[in-house]
């Protein structure tokens, strides 16, 4: 389980970026999560918790959006979207896919703060 | 009044392993090493194989290799028999290598003077995949006594890997290895994998496996 480093990457990162804004209290930080990341959401959200104990992020919300894995089918010439992470092909056709468009991201998209004034 | 707003961020969570994962593909690539990492489950066999690979590659080739473990130092003196420079990382209880871990190791030795470095990460089928090494090829073992579908098991190590290595393959009889199954689980979550299969007792297959590397680093040598 690495979920707990990736936390607290994820602070270190969102503890940066809320320096810039001197006047606000952040109130959650969003994540994409690819289902390719090998970022599991449950342990990530039980890591979180633990790891903003103590910091200027204790009791901020981790937001998660999941990105489903879509991949391009070279027989389709088209993007289409995997279901199934152990079974790469195309739901249309059932070519093999190797190319991955997305699904891989662990990428903290925004912070939604709320200003003092 | 207090007013809740989404400030834009878009910021990589890993990148601070990435850039330095970057960093020292750069350097690498400078200094015209090959660098191949190894994943597998523990057991598999990834330190034999090393071992193999680096007692037959030394005989043309400058090679080293770094070692990942969470505790003891016996991988490093096991491949210290193949009278290769080898070196433990102890990660303590990190599950998985980080590119500042590899960083660190290679601070004494010069990199100009090898040919092909191994890491052999920590026997893990899970953390490793999130963590770019700055290896050039990222190889996954399994062995024949586990089962075959240890690939759609464990999808997202499998398809960040390069290659698969199927290990053990001495004990395949004895275990009712279907070769088949294995191959189609390792298709699955990795199509058009190139797929080696070795013994590193017998030492089966390890030709075949040294070619390949051959042919990788001088595809990849800037000359």
């Amino acid at each position: 389980m690495h979920e707990l480093s990736v936390a607290l990457s994820i602070i270190e990162g969102a503890t940066e970026e809320a320096r810039k804004h001197e006047n606000a209290k952040v109130e959650a930080v969003h994540l994409k999560l690819g289902r390719l990341s090998g970022v599991v959401k449950d342990a990530l959200l039980f890591s979180w918790e633990i790891a903003c104990q103590g910091t200027t992020l204790e009791n901020v919300r981790l937001e998660i959006e999941e990105i489903p894995i879509v991949a391009f089918c070279v027989n389709c010439q088209s993007n289409q979207s995997i279901e199934a992470i152990n079974n790469l092909v195309c739901p249309q056709c059932e070519t093999p896919v190797t190319e991955i468009v997305s699904g891989r991201e662990l990428i903290v998209t925004a912070l939604e703060i709320c200003e003092k004034e | 009044m207090t007013q809740t707003r989404l400030v834009e961020v878009r910021q990589n969570v890993l990148k601070h392993n990435d850039l330095l994962a970057r960093e020292l593909r750069n350097r690498f690539e400078a200094a015209n090493i090959f660098v191949v990492s190894l994943v597998s489950s523990p057991g598999s066999g990834k330190t034999a194989f090393l071992e193999k690979t680096l007692t037959r590659l030394k005989e043309k080739y400058k090679v080293a290799a770094l070692v990942g473990d969470l505790e003891t130092e016996n991988d490093a003196k096991r491949l210290a028999r193949a009278e290769v420079p080898a070196k433990q990382i102890i990660t303590g209880t990190i599950c998985h290598l980080e590119a500042a871990m590899v960083e660190k190791s290679l601070e004494d030795w010069n990199l100009d003077e090898l040919d092909f470095l191994f890491i052999e990460n920590v026997g893990n089928l899970v953390c490793p995949s999130s963590y770019d090494l700055g290896e050039a090829l990222r190889v996954v073992l399994m062995s024949t006594t586990e089962g075959e579908d240890k690939p759609r098991k464990y999808p997202t190590i499998f398809n960040s890997a390069d290659v698969a290595v199927i290990t053990k393959m001495d004990l395949a009889e004895a275990c009712e290895f279907d070769k088949q199954a294995a191959y189609s689980s390792i298709e699955a979550v990795r199509p058009g994998m190139r797929i080696f299969e070795v013994s590193s007792k017998t030492g089966a297959g390890i030709d075949e496996w040294l070619e390949f590397l051959e042919s990788q680093l001088i595809s990849n040598l800037n000359i």
